[in-house]
């Protein structure tokens, strides 16, 4: 995703002078060199001064430009808190603050390095879109409408690097603002976003070999929420499922509640997410993930509890 | 050498400062919320650089950029605002109502208002952004004209920008720093001493910087106009806070009061004794 993302960039900024890119210190894939090469005078690494990066990204959309903001998620949020709702959100500037290796994808790195409330905290604020791609197709047309169409800020929360593709089977396309099926089925759905749509596809295979008919649905954009999506999906399946890389507070799960309740739905929903916890654990991506209680063999069985 | 206009006449600008303050004091009494001291402070520096050294009608018509980074100390840049015709009066008789769009800090979006600031620590990097834009973007001579406060320059944040500004070498970037020497709880020499010395430190960051009376518009303007630099530019104005009301000069509790019925009558009647 962090490769695709650089290859992104550099092909808007061919397209576009308006395009920058502004980067705090984190070490430039291929792309984003050819980037810096090829238009220095859009290339701005503040180094390790995240409030910078936001604050003079806010200073060059105030003059036209449309900066891309790039480094880890846990910096590019929390860090430049304040500069991102006052210079970015309340002036309501085309800014995209990107937050790598969101979640506790740098699952060696330990909590300091991870983005479990990312989402709380970014659709917290007004104006503020947040989306999260699964994958690099998804994150490649995001890229472009961030670019193109959007006209204030956006949150864009991406994994790290080596992502299947999980879209090019879809059943729909890509819509910023539309619950995207991936999949249609009758009786489940398990709608995700992110790093964890891999994980969503890995359970319907699994429902579906104990005879039921899976949806599979990625929620790339999750704020504004497309809350009539929700609520047909809610009115669909008897049973929705939420998996998400995420504290369970103020996430997807949070919100798709907020709807069931609101619509006054029957449907069973089922959240997954990461603990409300700091844990202290080191290992691979799934290992952490595990230890907050999300694998795909948990989410089975605790549906086939209840 | 930095574009100008041709000339700034020293005595227009101490009766427009004059007019400034009794017209802040004005609207003192109509509202409570009202940063006064703090925007007395200012006047000259404000003044000069609307009136002296900006380009064209402030806003979309002139090429250089000015930014009250010290947004509690707005009511100065909306006076002068309004005595150039960008806010209406009826702005002004507006002021902190629900009725009217301005408030104790400046919003973008307001005529002549290019940032929204008032919270500390923002403009500069706000400004850096902007001169960035400007010169080596569209490559163009406007010039950033950015207000600080000598409390913002404890923020973190604006020597990170500061920074950042000397990295990319933008040269037409000038903050002015309104040096009152006070700030919300008292006597910064006293509260915060290792704030000084200033000047050593902001050229240590790669500034080229330069020190006046901050109520001297001569000096003001002198030291800004048709200047030629390699860095950016940090003009530290020495000021009073409060200046021209002997009651409210450096005294804390005026960062925020406004004055009672008969302590602006006594603040117009010093006023017109002040020679600026």
């Amino acid at each position: 995703m962090r490769n695709a993302f650089a290859d992104v960039i550099f092909e808007l900024g061919q397209e576009d002078s308006r395009i920058c890119a502004l980067v705090a210190d984190i070490s430039p894939a291929g792309s984003m060199v050819k980037f810096r090469e090829q238009f220095p005078e859009r290339f701005v690494n503040t180094g390790v001064a995240e409030q910078a990066m936001i604050g003079i990204a806010a200073g060059m959309a105030l003059k036209g430009m449309r900066p891309f903001c790039y480094t880890i998620a846990t910096f590019s949020l929390y860090r430049p808190f304040e500069m991102i709702r006052v210079d970015l959100c309340y002036q309501n500037l085309p800014v995209t603050v990107i937050g790598m290796g969101a979640g506790v994808v740098y699952s060696t790195l330990g909590g300091t390095h991870h983005s479990m409330e990312d989402v709380a905290v970014a659709s917290a604020i007004p104006n503020m879109t947040v989306l999260a791609p699964c994958d690099p197709e998804e994150m490649r047309l995001m890229t472009q409408w961030c670019a193109t169409e959007s006209i204030g800020p956006v949150y864009m929360r991406l994994g790290k690097a080596g992502e299947p593709d999980l879209t090019a089977d879809a059943i729909q396309p890509f819509q910023v603002g539309k619950l995207r099926y991936i999949k249609r089925g009758t009786e489940v759905a398990v709608i995700s976003y992110g790093t964890t749509v891999k994980m969503a596809k890995e359970v319907a295979l699994r429902l579906e070999a104990l005879g039921k008919s899976v949806s599979v649905l990625s929620c790339h954009t999750i704020k504004p929420v497309d809350r009539p999506g929700v609520e047909e999906v809610l009115a669909t399946h008897s049973r929705v499922v939420i998996i998400e890389e995420h504290v369970p507070h103020g996430g997807l799960g949070s919100r798709v509640r907020e709807i069931a309740w609101e619509s006054r739905s029957e449907c069973s929903l089922d959240c997954f997410s990461l603990r409300d916890e700091f844990i202290h654990c080191y290992g691979s991506h799934d290992e952490l993930l595990m230890a907050h209680g999300m694998s795909v063999d948990s989410v089975i069985d605790r549906l086939a509890d209840q | 050498m930095w574009p100008k206009k041709s000339q700034f006449d020293i005595e227009l600008a101490r009766q427009r400062c004059l007019r400034y303050r009794r017209r802040i004091l004005d609207i003192s009494q109509q509202v409570s919320a009202l940063h006064a001291a703090g925007a007395f402070s200012a006047v000259e520096i404000v003044d000069c650089v609307y009136a002296g050294l900006m380009r064209g009608k402030p806003g979309l018509e002139s090429p250089d950029t000015f930014l009250m980074s010290k947004g509690h100390g707005c009511m100065i840049q909306y006076v002068v605002l309004e005595n150039i015709g960008v806010l209406e009066k009826r702005d002004l008789d507006l002021y902190c109502k629900a009725t009217g769009r301005l408030g104790c800090h400046p919003d973008y979006g307001n005529p002549g208002i290019e940032a929204s600031t008032g919270s500390l620590g923002h403009g500069m990097a706000l400004a850096t952004g902007m001169a960035f834009t400007e010169q080596q973007v569209f490559k163009k001579d406007g010039l950033v004209y950015v207000v600080i406060s000598d409390g913002e320059l404890q923020e973190g944040s604006t020597w990170e920008a500061m920074m950042m500004a000397a990295n990319l070498g933008v040269t037409n970037l000038v903050a002015l720093l309104d040096h009152n020497g006070y700030q919300s709880f008292g006597k910064t020499s006293e509260t915060h001493p290792a704030f000084y010395p200033i000047r050593e430190k902001v050229e240590a960051f790669g500034w080229e910087v330069a020190e006046v009376n901050g109520h001297d518009s001569q000096a003001i303007y002198s030291a800004v106009a048709g200047r030629c630099g390699t860095k950016p530019f940090m003009l530290i104005g020495n000021t009073i806070k409060g200046r021209g009301v002997s009651y409210m000069e450096n005294q804390p509790i005026w960062h925020y009061r406004s004055p009672s019925p008969a302590e602006y009558q006594q603040a117009i009647a010093e006023l017109a004794e002040v020679t600026g």
